[in-house]
């Protein structure tokens, strides 16, 4: 069963149609490329899975029930997790300390409990080992390379029982070679059987590790493709307008 | 393979000596340590008890408010206006006390007065975006004039029925000969270190000088974790000015004043960093020991008081320019 499924989902603000009656679904374990210009409502359809909109119409389902989110916490709950384009850490603290920012484990009774930072950078480092990654828990993020900050990132998504993952343009800013750790990060990620959606603007990353690609233009899904059965060429018209729609 | 990438990952980069040795902290720790030391050799009259318990009671002042301020500047923020927030709050103390009422009733409206003030600041800049440095600015102005107010710009020294207890609350030594302005000040360093350490509310104080939109985006209340801050700020401010004001004896309407300049150099010469994310509670008492030792001995040496401030000014920019050389050979 589809662990996400969009019907007929719309979202404008005021006169403006950000996003036009978009119905996709995505099953476990699929890595999704969504692509598409600016403004072309990508993010405004990612920030409506992740609680930060509701939809003006359409409905979204989880494994078949009624999803409904009211702020960002709601997706969080039901395992849909965000990596922010800026990944949004703190430099001034450790891996560990980020991988559990808002969520800091604690030991102890009630107003007498304690950060417990044993399990906490056990734990990160238990999330780094599943993610391959040479990320030490005890390691400031400012020293950090840009593919260990982005595993930090993604770290915290494993906390919990992730189901879906949201990454917005994660191979934006980094090196050739931190783009395919990256990339396996994301792999490791397909492996546990959690469904990425991966917002890109690069073509050759959205080839190399996606399953399916969907482009939007204009606010309106004009393609869904097996990536198998689709090229950059089509895509890139897509995106553009050359190519109007494809089935 | 799998080996190696476990090593990597359980290998600690620095050992805890490393770290501590890295701090500038610890170099200012020793600074002080030095300059006492060639002081008890230098002149009679350092290591004698008398002059000891001095300045281990002169800095508590600074001190205590410079713990409050730590945490302000740690969430990437500044406290202008605790000095005339202890104005304040020893004024309402001295006037409610002057009024016949209990010691209690005192220090009860002295700490709610700098609750209220507290909050009034954190709200502001938390809720409404003020700049934290115009808003406590304001206060500056608002708090010293509300003193001059609440007592008529006079004098205030009878404090009533719990004169005698106020006084020795604030002057006397209770424990093994140590001032009592002191134990206060180790049980708020302590209380200040364990919540930084230990505590949920400490490690977001550092996420949100650290970046204040992840920390956003991450679920962590920043607002209300920043009202907090500031009110803890003018808390500190307000429990100096109670001890203050049963050292001294008097109350007049410029005390205080200047003292948030001195409070913001003892905690960046203790390592806090005006960019937010970096600060702690014992470099926080460091910074203040450094700055009273200054003082102290250019007394003792015969040296001009005049100097005083070059020197304290010296200090604070030696102490970050060890950080500078620090930063500069990690990003080489």
């Amino acid at each position: 069963m589809a662990v996400l499924e969009l019907t007929n989902v719309s979202r404008h603000f005021g006169a403006i149609q950000a996003v036009n009656d978009v119905s996709f679904s995505i099953e476990p374990g699929e890595v999704v490329g969504l692509m598409g210009d600016n403004g072309a409502g990508k993010s405004t359809l990612v920030k409506m899975i992740a609680g930060n909109f509701r939809p003006s119409e359409g409905s979204m389902k989880m494994d078949g029930a009624e999803l409904v989110l009211h702020k960002p916490v709601d997706a969080r709950r039901h395992g849909i997790e965000i990596v922010h384009q800026d990944l949004a850490l703190c430099n001034n603290l450790t891996a560990a300390a980020n991988v559990f920012l808002g969520r800091e484990l604690r030991k102890g009774v009630g107003p007498f409990s304690v950060l417990d930072y044993a399990t906490m950078y056990r734990r990160a480092g238990e999330i780094f080992k599943e993610l391959k990654s040479e990320t030490r828990p005890r390691d400031l993020v400012k020293q950090m390379s840009g593919g260990q900050r982005q595993a930090v990132a993604i770290a915290r998504t494993m906390l919990s029982e992730a189901r879906i993952v949201l990454m917005d343009e994660p191979t934006a800013a980094i090196s050739v070679r931190q783009v395919a750790e990256v990339l396996n990060l994301i792999r490791e990620l397909r492996g546990k059987g959690i469904a990425v959606v991966l917002i890109s603007h690069r073509m050759p990353d959205v080839f190399d590790v996606a399953d399916r690609v969907i482009v939007m233009r204009r606010g309106r899904k004009v393609a869904d493709k097996q990536i198998a059965r689709s090229s950059p060429e089509e895509v890139t018209g897509l995106i553009t307008g050359a190519i109007e729609q494809v089935a | 393979m799998a080996t190696t990438l476990e090593q990597t990952i359980a290998h600690k980069q620095q050992s805890w000596l490393s770290r501590i040795v890295g701090t500038q902290t610890f170099w200012v720790l020793c600074a002080v340590l030095l300059a006492c030391i060639y002081l008890s050799f230098a002149t009679d009259s350092f290591a004698t008890t008398k002059n000891l318990y001095n300045i281990t009671r002169n800095v508590t002042f600074v001190a205590i408010i410079a713990l409050g301020m730590t945490l302000v500047i740690i969430t990437g923020g500044i406290d202008l206006s605790v000095g005339s927030v202890l104005c304040l709050c020893s004024m309402v103390l001295g006037v409610t006390m002057h009024a016949g009422y209990g010691i209690e009733v005192g220090i009860a409206a002295a700490i709610a007065t700098a609750l209220i003030v507290g909050a009034f600041n954190g709200v502001l800049i938390a809720y409404l975006g003020f700049p934290p440095f115009v808003v406590t600015l304001g206060m500056l102005s608002i708090a010293r004039s509300l003193a001059m107010v609440a007592s008529g710009n006079t004098v205030v020294f009878e404090f009533g029925p719990d004169h005698n207890l106020l006084l020795s609350l604030g002057g006397g030594a209770w424990f093994f000969g140590i001032a009592n302005p002191v134990m206060y000040m180790i049980v708020l360093a302590l209380l200040t270190g364990f919540v930084l350490r230990w505590t949920r509310f400490g490690r977001h104080v550092y996420a949100i000088g650290g970046n204040e939109h992840a920390a956003t985006l991450t679920g962590v209340p920043v607002k209300p974790i920043k009202v907090a801050v500031y009110m803890i700020s003018a808390l500190s401010a307000g429990i100096a000015g109670i001890i203050q004001t049963g050292w001294l004896g008097a109350i007049t309407t410029n005390i205080g004043a200047g003292l948030e300049l001195q409070v913001i150099a003892a905690a960046v010469i203790g390592g806090a960093n005006l960019a937010g994310g970096v600060g702690t509670a014992f470099g926080a008492l460091v910074g203040s020991a450094l700055i009273e030792v200054i003082r102290n001995s250019l007394g003792l040496l015969g040296i001009n008081a005049f100097w005083q401030g070059t020197f304290i000014g010296g200090a604070i920019i030696l102490a970050v320019l060890f950080d500078r050389i620090r930063n500069f050979r990690q990003s080489e």
